[in-house]
């Protein structure tokens, strides 16, 4: 368990807590130190809404350690409405349910816990969205 | 009564219902209990991903886009819970940090069994009443458990109400005065590194429930000066779906005042989160200029109750924030072997 690992990711986890190019705008998540687009090094952090759509989506049922609890999950790629691509779970729905461009929205779970005694680790999923 | 020389409010508010559901005649087709415990219809059950903490963050982050605050400009975020994630380790501080409270702020976590989010927010009112504070948040938030085949496993639910204590000017309901009542009732306990309740059979009821919700609520209305007609609605701690309904009748209540509060039936008893979702729900319905009485209950004992007034803001925010009735209506239905994984009681490994 890497303590340490987790802590450095709450701000991207629990927030969606990216990066913007001051330089030519481009919204960045995970968070990087050189704009990939333009090169610039003038990147501030930028709070990203949280909405966005199924890009892509599969169903995860043989899942890495700590994640077992949960099998079967639906996994996806989510395009946030600010452009980036997301790697992540989706939740509150049904494994046949998603669809590509599923309107989805972030909202915050348990990602996994390491065993009984250990340290709780929350972080982002994404679930159909609520309400228009 | 308890009022704070500066006049505040609730200036914003929010609530969640996790999506799923397990009807009290699925529990009784396992249990043999028979129709006298059918009065609720189903209970919502936590995902296997949702928690105390997750239900209170998603209620928090409702509770501070109504009020349009930024939530650094909270000085306190407590979170009363009896089902907190770690025994030791605030769920407030992953609550702050969430939301964006962190790091100039306080956090902590409230314990009076289904009372805990009142008594948060009695602390949040003094503290902003004070002056110390501008914005405080209080919480409620369970993912309550009851023993299998217990009675208490047709009604043990799971939500979150998050409220932000305000000024009065910015408020949607504006704070008239409160009161609280407390003594020493063995009427539900539990004691550490037990999985679930016991209750004091004796004690249930009377002697607690309704000898605490009614002391602190007629101690207000006397002070305040006013009678059940005074309030166009009421809202008390539901544990199942008679007592808040006896409750309110004795007080001199009519059912159009206690119906939009009276979620019980369908969420189940979501312990320190009960009053405070009901009083959502009120808010979700009510006009500018009603007045309402909130009424919390929490075992051990004691009462906490309230006189808001809702203010011209009180409809800020109505769309596209979630209301109640949205967690409400979103229902997915499981069965006793699927509620038996999402709580836990399945031993995997």
């Amino acid at each position: 368990m890497s303590l340490a690992k987790h802590w450095r990711l709450q701000q991207q986890r629990y927030r969606l807590i990216g990066v913007q190019c001051e330089d030519c705008g481009a919204k960045l998540l995970p968070r990087r130190l050189v704009c990939p687009q333009c090169k610039s090094h003038n990147l501030q952090p930028y709070s990203f809404k949280g909405q966005g759509m199924v890009y892509s989506h599969t169903v995860v049922y043989d899942a890495p350690s700590g994640y077992d609890g949960y099998v079967p999950y639906p996994a996806a790629l989510v395009r946030l409405d600010e452009g980036p691509l997301v790697a992540t779970q989706l939740t509150d729905v049904d494994i046949d349910e998603p669809y590509i461009g599923m309107p989805v929205e972030m909202v915050t779970r348990r990602l996994r816990e390491h065993g009984e005694s250990g340290m709780i680790v929350y972080g982002y999923k994404f679930r159909p969205k609520l309400k228009d | 009564m308890m009022k704070p020389l500066r006049d505040v409010g609730l200036v914003g508010y929010g609530a969640y219902v996790p999506r799923y559901r397990i009807s009290a005649e699925e529990i009784s087709r396992v249990w043999k209990m028979g129709e006298d415990n059918l009065h609720l219809e189903e209970k919502a059950v936590p995902g296997l991903d949702e928690d105390t903490t997750t239900i209170a963050i998603e209620a928090a982050r409702n509770a501070l886009r109504k009020a349009a605050l930024d939530p650094s400009k909270l000085s306190a975020v407590w979170l009363g819970s009896e089902s907190k994630p770690y025994s030791v380790k605030p769920t407030a501080t992953i609550v702050a940090e969430a939301v964006g409270a962190t790091p100039h702020t306080m956090a902590a976590d409230w314990e009076f069994a289904c009372k805990a989010g009142t008594e948060a927010m009695q602390a949040a009112i003094g503290f902003v009443g004070s002056g110390m504070a501008d914005y405080a948040m209080a919480i409620g938030a369970d993912t309550a458990q009851g023993k299998p085949g217990d009675q208490l496993e047709y009604t043990a639910g799971a939500g979150g109400a998050a409220f932000v204590v305000g000024p009065k000017g910015e408020s949607m309901a504006y704070l008239e005065g409160s009161h609280s009542y407390v003594t020493d009732t063995p009427d539900f306990f539990r004691r550490p590194n037990q999985h679930y309740p016991t209750h004091g059979n004796r004690f249930t009821g009377e002697p607690s429930y309704f000898t605490h919700t009614i002391m602190a609520a007629r101690a207000l209305m006397d002070e305040l000066g006013y009678g059940p007609e005074d309030y166009d609605r009421v809202v008390f701690h539901q544990p199942n779906s008679k007592f808040p309904v006896r409750v309110a009748k004795r007080l001199g209540f009519v059912e159009e005042q206690y119906r939009d509060g009276l979620l019980v039936p369908y969420v189940g008893n979501t312990y320190a989160a009960s009053s405070g979702i009901g009083l959502a729900a009120v808010l979700d319905k009510a006009e500018p200029g009603e007045r309402i009485l909130l009424a919390s209950y929490g075992s051990g004992a004691g009462s906490d109750a309230f006189s808001f007034v809702t203010t011209e803001c009180i409809a800020r925010g109505r769309n596209p924030i979630p209301q109640i009735s949205d967690y409400v209506g979103r229902r997915r239905e499981i069965d006793y072997a699927q509620y038996a994984r999402h709580r836990g009681k399945l031993m995997m490994y």
